[in-house]
C-alpha cells in the first residue's frame, strides 16, 4: 500500500472533506500559502474563500469559526501552534464548548480546531506547549491525538463530520513520519483505542508520538522476555476506558507515557481510572512518565531529557516487574 | 431608508412596550427572589433595540450579550418561553440550561447571548461570513455595549469583517457605563463610532432614544451589507435606568447623578414614540391605550405560562453536552 507522511495524510483528509462537503472550509494564519505544509494545493483547488487566510487574531477567527458553524458551516481552524490556543481560550471554553448545552440544544458547533505540538525543537517556553490535558477539563470539547498517518487521516475526517467541536492535536514529532494511508475514504470512530501491540506483563498507555517510543521499548524488552501491551487511546475525549481496563486486568501493571506535564495531566487521569475501576487486578503500583512540571527551556542541552523516551519506558517497565 | 408604514410603526411601539413590561416583570420576580443568579435589564434602551431589530428580515440573524432580554423580543420572539427560561423552567427557550444571560431563540434568528463581554462580536462576523459563503443575502446584527468596545474582540472582529467585506452590522448600545465606569473615564475618544475609521467602514452616531432614527440608520447599514458592501458600525447613544444588574449591590455607590438619570428619563423612548404616533395621526389615545392593555395581557399570559411550567427533570442536567453522543454521557 502507498505511504504518506503524517502531514500529507492531514492534507489529504482536508482535501477529501472539502470536496465531499461544500460547507467545509479552512481558516487560519497563512493557510493559502501552505507555510506549514498541511494545505498544499488546497487554495488552488477550492479558492481563497474556502482556504481563508486570517489576520493574526486567534480569538477573533476562533469566534468566526463558531459563528459560521452556528449557521451551518463546518470550519476547520488551523492554530498552527498549540501554544497560540491560549489567545483563543475564551472562545474555545466559553463559546465552542458551551454553546450546544447552554442554548439547550438549539445549536451546536461542528468545528475542528487543529493544533500542532512543536516541543523538543528549541522553540522555548511559549511555542512548545503540549496542552491537550487543559482542554480535557472543559466539558463539551472532543480531543483527538493521532499517533500515525493512518489515524491522522481517519480521525480528522471523523472530526470534520462530528457535530461537536473537536480539538485535534498533531504531534510535531510525527509530522514527517511515514505510514500506510489508503487513498479512499475511511473514518476512525472516536472513543476506540488501538491496541498497538499485545502483551502480557505491563500495559503501556502512550499518547501521540509516545506510542512509537513505547513500541521501541517493547521490542527491546521482548528480547528479555518481557511483554508490553501498548495501547494508543487515539482520542482523549472520549477516552476508551474499557480497553485500558481490560488490558490492565490482563497484565496487572500500568504505565502511562505522555509528553504533557505531570500534574493534573492525561497520565494522571488514566491512572485514576485504573485506580478506581481496576484496582483489584493491580500487581504493582501505577506509574507515569511525563514531562516535568517545568517550563520548556530553549537550549537543546536544557530541553534534552524533558520527554519520556523508549529508554525510560524500558527502565520503568523493568522496575514495575520488580515491584 | 423610507419611514416605516403606519402598521410597522405601531408594531415598533408594541415591541418596545413588550420589552418594557417584560423587564419590569422580570425585575418584580427577581426582587421577590424568584429568579436565580443575576438579571440585567434594558429598561430605557427599548428604542434602539426595536429600531434595530425591525430593520432586519425574519431570516436575518443576530447576536446578543448579557443585557439581552429585549433582543429576541425585538426580533419577534414569543414571551412565554423567554420568561420561562429566565425562571429556569423546562419550557424555557433553552430548556432551563441558559437563563437570563443566554437567551437564544433560533426560530427568530437569535443566535444566542454571551455574557463574556465582547465575545459575541467575532461570532456575529462568523454567522455573517457563513451566510455569505452559503450564497444567501442574510445579514447578522451584532449587539454589544460600550464596555465591549474596549475588548480586543472589538478590534479583531471589525478588522476581519472589514477585510472580508462580511455582511454584519455592529450596533453599539452605548448606555454610558461599563458596570459603574463611565465610558469617558476609560476612553479618550468620546464616541465608539469614531473607531470605524480605523477599519475603513462607515461609523455613525444615532439617537438611541429615537426608534425611527435607529431604524433608519440600521436599515441603511443592513441594506449596504445585503448588497455586498460590507460591515458598518452604528453607535446608539442610550441609557439604562436600572443599574448594571439587579440587587442592592450598586444602590449605595454614587457612580451617576440622579439628575443625569432624570434627564434621560425626560426623553424616555416610550412616551417619545407614543407622542410621535399621535402627532402624525398614526394612533390616537384610544389606540395607544388598547395597545397598552393588549401588551399587559400578553405579559400576564407569559408570566402565567412561565410560572405554571414544570421544572426541568434533574436528569436533563446530564444531557445535551454533545450533539454526536459519546459513551459515558447521557443524551436526549
Amino acid at each position: 500500500m502507498r505511504e504518506l507522511t503524517f502531514l500529507e495524510a492531514i492534507r489529504e483528509a482536508q482535501e477529501q472533506e472539502m470536496a465531499r462537503d461544500p460547507r467545509v472550509f479552512i481558516l487560519g494564519e497563512d493557510v493559502s500559502f501552505n507555510v506549514y505544509g498541511s494545505t498544499g494545493g488546497l487554495a488552488d483547488r477550492f479558492g481563497l474563500e474556502r482556504v481563508r487566510d486570517t489576520p493574526i487574531s486567534e480569538s477573533g477567527f476562533t469566534g468566526v469559526a463558531i459563528g459560521a458553524a452556528l449557521v451551518g458551516m463546518r470550519p476547520i481552524v488551523d492554530f498552527t501552534i498549540a501554544s497560540f490556543m491560549y489567545l483563543a481560550m475564551d472562545q474555545l471554553v466559553s463559546m465552542a464548548a458551551k454553546t450546544a448545552y447552554m442554548y439547550g440544544g438549539q445549536a451546536h458547533v461542528p468545528a475542528v480546531f487543529r493544533a500542532a505540538l512543536f516541543y523538543n525543537g528549541g522553540l522555548a517556553a511559549q511555542h512548545s506547549d503540549r496542552n491537550y490535558a487543559m482542554f480535557m477539563q472543559v466539558p463539551g470539547l472532543k480531543i483527538a491525538v493521532p499517533s500515525c498517518p493512518y489515524d491522522a487521516k481517519g480521525l480528522l475526517k471523523t472530526a470534520v463530520r462530528d457535530d461537536d467541536p473537536v480539538l485535534m492535536f498533531e504531534d510535531g514529532a510525527l509530522w514527517g513520519s511515514r505510514g500506510e494511508v489508503p487513498q479512499d475514504d475511511y473514518l476512525i470512530p472516536f472513543g476506540q483505542a488501538a491496541v498497538r501491540r499485545e502483551g502480557s506483563d505491563v500495559t503501556v498507555v502512550a499518547i501521540g508520538s509516545r506510542v512509537r517510543e513505547a513500541l521501541t521499548a517493547a521490542d527491546t524488552l521482548a528480547r528479555e522476555g518481557i511483554s508490553l501491551e501498548v495501547i494508543d487511546p487515539r482520542t482523549l475525549v472520549p477516552l476508551d476506558r474499557p480497553t485500558i481496563l481490560e488490558s490492565v486486568a490482563k497484565t496487572g501493571r500500568a504505565l502511562v507515557v505522555d509528553v504533557g506535564h505531570k500534574s493534573c495531566g492525561v497520565a494522571g487521569e488514566i491512572l485514576a481510572t485504573i485506580a478506581e475501576d481496576g484496582f483489584w487486578s493491580l500487581r504493582a503500583p501505577l506509574r507515569r512518565l511525563t514531562a516535568p512540571d517545568m517550563q520548556i527551556p530553549f537550549s537543546p542541552a536544557l530541553e534534552k531529557g524533558f520527554y519520556p523516551d523508549a529508554a525510560q519506558i524500558v527502565d520503568a517497565a523493568r522496575r514495575l516487574l520488580r515491584e | 431608508m423610507p419611514t416605516p408604514d403606519p402598521a410597522t410603526q405601531l408594531e415598533m411601539y408594541r415591541r418596545m412596550l413588550r420589552i418594557r413590561r417584560f423587564d419590569e416583570t422580570v425585575k418584580t420576580l427577581f426582587d421577590r427572589g424568584r429568579i436565580p443568579g443575576s438579571v440585567h435589564l434594558s429598561i430605557g434602551q427599548e428604542a434602539e433595540v426595536v429600531g434595530a431589530c425591525m430593520a432586519l428580515r425574519r431570516d436575518d440573524t443576530m447576536v446578543g450579550n448579557h443585557r439581552s432580554h429585549g433582543h429576541p423580543i425585538g426580533k419577534g420572539a414569543a414571551l412565554g418561553p423567554l420568561l420561562a427560561e429566565i425562571l429556569g423552567k423546562a419550557t424555557g427557550v433553552n430548556g432551563g440550561k441558559g437563563g437570563s444571560m443566554h437567551l437564544a431563540d433560533f426560530s427568530v434568528g437569535s443566535l444566542g447571548e454571551s455574557s463574556i463581554v465582547g465575545s459575541g462580536l467575532p461570532v456575529a462576523v462568523g454567522a455573517a461570513l457563513g451566510a455569505k459563503m452559503q450564497g444567501s443575502d442574510r445579514v447578522c446584527l451584532c449587539f454589544f455595549g460600550d464596555g465591549a468596545s474596549n475588548e480586543g474582540y472589538f478590534h479583531e472582529a471589525l478588522n476581519m469583517a472589514s477585510a472580508w467585506q462580511v455582511p454584519v452590522v455592529f450596533l453599539c448600545e452605548n448606555n454610558g457605563y461599563g458596570v459603574t465606569t463611565a465610558f469617558g473615564r476609560i476612553s479618550r475618544v468620546p464616541d465608539v463610532a469614531a473607531r470605524a475609521a480605523a477599519y475603513g467602514i462607515p461609523g455613525q452616531i444615532v439617537d438611541g432614544q429615537d426608534a425611527l432614527a435607529v431604524h433608519a440608520a440600521v436599515g441603511q447599514a443592513v441594506q449596504r451589507a445585503r448588497d455586498g458592501a460590507g460591515p458598518s458600525l452604528i453607535e446608539a447613544k442610550t441609557y439604562r435606568y436600572p443599574h448594571h444588574s439587579e440587587g442592592p449591590l450598586y444602590d449605595a455607590i454614587a457612580y451617576r447623578d440622579a439628575s443625569e438619570l432624570a434627564a434621560w428619563q425626560a426623553r424616555d423612548p416610550l412616551p417619545l414614540f407614543a407622542r410621535h404616533l399621535e402627532d402624525t395621526g398614526i394612533a390616537d389615545a384610544a389606540t395607544l391605550t388598547g395597545i397598552e392593555q393588549a401588551i399587559a395581557a400578553e405579559v400576564a399570559a407569559a408570566l402565567e405560562f412561565a410560572q405554571q411550567s414544570p421544572w426541568p427533570d434533574p436528569a436533563e442536567a446530564h444531557r445535551g453536552l454533545y450533539r454526536t453522543p459519546i459513551a459515558g454521557f447521557d443524551h436526549a
